[in-house]
């Protein structure tokens, strides 16, 4: 029966395992988590489905990464976009999930249009499907027609990863599936596009010439900035991190260009320890991204809301949620000794490697590269000090979370599986980096035996640099020795009696939550910053009782999405226009139907008589 | 045991600093000034002093104090400011040193936001926003600094015998990161609790007591290590080998270059006015300039 099926199905190097220890390492927390989540606000039989619907978007996405067949993968890469379709609109209370699935299904099949055209001009060059195949025939491509094949699969896996200006259906799609799902799909499955053009760029068609590299660069750091600023100006939690998923595949593909650069440059190892970076990053961003929603979802479904303006002092409420989510915005704040901290160090220590040993412009080139990652991590822990600090400190905005309560404990034990990943992948750097050599030394058929990129079991020593080392458990060591000798002296030779009392209030003795901070007067000074491209929009109205008293105030501002408007809103309107231009020819009239019948009828007759 | 030496000498000599400054200014504006010790009587009065907690806090605002200033103390056993290499050197590198500090600086903006008070969220916010800012330019002089020994290891930036452009230029674009860093004027003003203009001050409004002075403390050694990294790029005399007989001229030469710039950021607060926030954006755009300049330096080798 499966005699259309090639000999040799299943791919399991080490790029392969890489990513199915990533998708297991997220996937399986989620599912701990979905039963304390789905509870309680679906009915039985919508639960059972969304089980399903969840095991086969896991089991696809792990089949995707696994085969090595063309056709193969693209049948699953469809498939999972179709699974995940369905799990974007699940919630389909809300006008809004049919709205966002729309555009994600849109997006995702314009992506999928420019694979299936890079698939059809490998086939015609190695006459197979088949991963070993395409890579041996690929050798005797022209450049040229590599040229296009990259540009085609940057398009197509750019779609899914979410690059500027490709990212639009992302903050969409992902805030809008159940938590558990957006964790899976923020923190999953837009690496597998990362996979697609790892394993189809970098492995089978082989990098080509320095500009792909540069590209790369260049709309990562374009992707980096635009999504942690977009991330800074949401007040919805899920926005927030979906935008701030579009930064982190920005500091992954900073890792693979520059990977692809190093390799057009013929410097092995840097190509290899660039790479390292780049995949450090992506399973730590599965970690912690997989963990900022789960526990996103954990206040949604404890308040109600998922608006940070209506929440605030959720630490109090729900001690456990907090802690697992200020880890998780430590993490992704590149705060050490945690992994994204390990990551971002690399990623940096790559750029300035490089730089070290390429001569002239690049070095520049490179160091500035360098520097938009350094504001772009000064943007993201800002961004974060905003998320955690509004949603779960101070007092409650409203009464969504004044009455939360701590949430079931499988969704805890969900959250808590992914935060001790994000410690472990902090401390055991080194030998994750170890594991991590093997897997960018296959993908780039590179041989790593006589490169060293540790010291010992703690320390990371990338061989190439002078002296440069990093040791997170030293550094925590560190830390905690520090800070208990600061604790020991504050108890040992404080005096003074400690007492609690209300914040100062300037002798108002009415402070509330609505004096405090908001999340948009947090993001101010950064809107005026970068008004050049949010351009923000802002309109005050006074309502005066008399002169002297204003009797209410109204604000309102809002920024403007500069690639909806002046990129997808044209292409939509023209779209449409065309649509309503072949409306013309279809009035409804069975005359002229029969008439379009007679008129095919005759021009087939006529053509088919060449024969 | 040189490393404790050198700890125990950066929080001696870093509240002397700030008591330096403010006393140059003082006389500047032909003011007598109060004593240069005045940090530390000041400290040792927070410390005796009782304390008060907001209601509203969480457990953020109570560790906060130990968090800043244990990262900030890590930096302090990172860099060699009286040994040449620090024992503990495998602990990370140059690059690390900003993580470091980007950590005590999370948590205080944590801590502003922890209390409710729209001040502390407005410092949180500036002070992100101002942090963020620095970032680039930080990486820039960084990068441009290591271009020149080709490794971002601190001992060999500690360790340079030769003055180049690049590090003139450097160093001045990282005099422009202090004085946003270390909250002074034109950024911020130490001395004025107004709403409108504090930054760090705000942050740290709720604090009193004990946990005040740990992060008035820590924000002393913050201090202290951003002079000593521009005093060693624009005077760049190697560290000594390392035994005691070595270290007294040593300090003696710290505290006579760090008391140069002292002088120089005292020049810069009395001669300039504090600028609106947002034009920090484009005060901090020239620092990230002069880094990119800096870096152009390197790569010609000058």
């Amino acid at each position: 029966m499966l005699y259309f099926l090639p000999q040799k199905l299943f791919l399991f190097d080490s790029l392969s395992l890489f990513f199915l220890v990533v998708i297991l390492i997220v996937s399986l927390p989620s599912l701990v988590y979905s039963f304390g989540y789905l509870k309680g606000d679906y009915s039985a039989a919508k639960i059972f489905l969304a089980q399903v619907l969840l095991l086969a978007f896991v089991l696809f996405m792990a089949l995707i990464v696994s085969v090595r067949n063309c056709l193969i993968f693209l049948v699953f890469w469809e498939i999972m976009s179709l699974v995940s379709y369905f799990l974007v609109i699940f919630d389909t209370k809300h006008a809004r999930s049919i709205q966002a699935g729309l555009i994600y299904i849109v997006m995702t099949h314009i992506g999928t249009a420019f694979i299936i055209a890079a698939f059809m001009i490998l086939h015609n060059h190695a006459h197979s499907f088949d991963f070993f195949a395409i890579k041996n025939a690929c050798l005797a491509m022209p450049s040229q027609t590599k040229n296009i094949v990259f540009l085609l699969f940057l398009i197509g896996f750019g779609t899914k990863a979410g690059i500027v200006p490709l990212h639009i259906w992302l903050p969409y799609a992902h805030p809008q599936a159940p938590s558990h799902i957006s964790s899976i799909m923020s923190g999953v499955m837009i690496k597998t596009a990362i996979y697609g053009i790892i394993r189809f760029v970098m492995f089978i068609l082989g990098v080509n010439s320095s500009w792909w590299g540069v590209l790369i660069l260049i709309l990562a750091v374009i992707t980096c900035l635009v999504g942690i600023i977009y991330a800074l100006m949401e007040r919805d939690i899920k926005r927030l991190l979906a935008y701030s998923s579009v930064e982190n595949i920005g500091i992954i593909l900073l890792g693979v260009g520059l990977s692809m650069f190093f390799i057009s440059l013929n410097l092995p190892y840097l190509a290899v320890f660039s790479l390292i970076a780049g995949l450090y990053h992506l399973v730590n961003h599965a970690i912690f991204k997989g963990l900022l929603f789960l526990c996103a979802g954990s206040v949604y479904k404890a308040t109600g809301t998922r608006d940070i303006e209506k929440l605030g002092g959720l630490i109090k409420k729900m001690p456990q949620t907090s802690a697992y989510f200020l880890l998780g915005a430590m993490a992704i704040s590149a705060l050490p000794p945690l992994n994204g901290f390990v990551s971002e160090w690399l990623t940096l220590q790559a750029f300035f490697l490089g730089a070290f040993n390429v001569i002239g412009g690049s070095k520049l080139f490179l160091g500035i590269c360098a520097a938009m990652l350094a504001l772009t991590s000064g943007l993201a822990a800002a961004c974060f000090v905003k998320a955690f600090g509004v949603t779960f400190l101070a007092k409650p905005k409203s009464h969504y979370a004044e009455s939360a309560k701590e949430v079931a404990l499988s969704m805890r034990i969900g959250m808590l599986i992914l935060a001790v990943l994000i410690v472990i992948f902090g401390l055991a750097a080194a030998l994750i980096i170890k594991l991590l050599a093997k897997v960018s030394g296959s993908a780039l058929s590179i041989d790593i035996s006589n490169m060293s990129f540790c010291l010992n079991n703690f320390t990371l020593f990338p061989q190439m640099a002078k002296n440069v080392y990093l040791s997170t458990p030293l550094l925590a060591l560190w830390l905690i020795i520090l800070g208990i000798t600061g604790f020991a002296i504050y108890r040992i030779f404080g005096r003074g009696k400690l007492t609690i009392y209300k914040t100062w209030d300037c002798g108002y003795y009415k402070l509330d939550s609505r004096n405090e901070y908001t999340a948009t007067a947090f993001s101010k000074p950064f809107r005026i910053a970068f008004s050049f491209f949010l351009l923000p929009y802002r309109k005050t109205q006074k309502i005066r009782e008399s002169f002297y008293h204003i009797k209410s105030f109204t604000y309102e501002t809002r920024t403007t999405k500069i690639f909806k408007k002046y990129i997808y809103d044209p292409v939509l309107a023209m779209v449409l226009k065309a649509a309503m231009f072949m409306r013309r020819i279809q009035p409804g009239s069975i005359h002229l139907y029969l008439g379009y019948i007679f008129i095919t009828l005759l021009l087939l007759l006529i053509f088919m008589r060449q024969f | 045991m040189m490393i404790i030496l050198q700890i125990i000498l950066l929080i001696i000599t870093a509240p002397l600093l700030s008591g330096l400054i403010t006393k140059i200014k003082n006389n500047l504006r032909m003011r007598k000034g109060q004593s240069v010790l005045q940090p530390y009587y000041n400290l040792a009065k927070l410390f005796f002093k009782d304390e008060v907690i907001s209601e509203t806090a969480s457990w953020i605002f109570r560790v906060t104090p130990f968090v800043v200033l244990s990262s900030t103390l890590v930096v302090g056993i990172l860099i060699p400011v009286f040994i040449f290499t620090s024992p503990v050197h495998q602990m990370g590198d140059f690059l690390v040193i900003v993580f470091i500090f980007a950590l005590g600086r999370f948590f205080l903006a944590l801590s502003a936001l922890d209390t409710g008070s729209s001040f502390g969220g407005m410092g949180a916010s500036r002070e992100m926003f101002i942090s963020s800012l620095v970032e680039p330019a930080l990486c820039m002089v960084i990068f441009a600094v290591s271009l020149q020994f080709g490794s971002t290891d601190i001992s060999a930036f500690s360790s340079m015998h030769v003055i180049s452009v690049s590090s003139v230029v450097a160093a001045l674009a990282l005099f422009l990161i202090t004085i946003a860093e270390t909250s002074r004027i034109p950024v911020d003003n130490q001395e004025t609790h107004l709403e409108l203009t504090m930054v760090h001050e705000a942050m740290v409004l709720e604090y009193s007591g004990r946990s005040l002075a740990l992060i008035e403390m820590a924000s002393y050694i913050k201090q202290m290590i951003l002079f000593f990294l521009i005093a060693q790029l624009i005077f760049p005399i190697g560290l000594p080998v390392g035994n005691f007989a070595q270290i007294l001229p040593w300090v003696l030469w710290y505290l006579i270059r760090i008391g140069i710039i002292a002088v120089l950021v005292a020049l810069v607060e009395v001669s300039v006015a504090k600028m609106r926030l947002f034009r920090v954006a484009d005060f901090l755009g020239f620092a990230f300039v002069l880094g990119v300049v800096a870096t152009v330096c390197a790569i010609l080798g000058v």
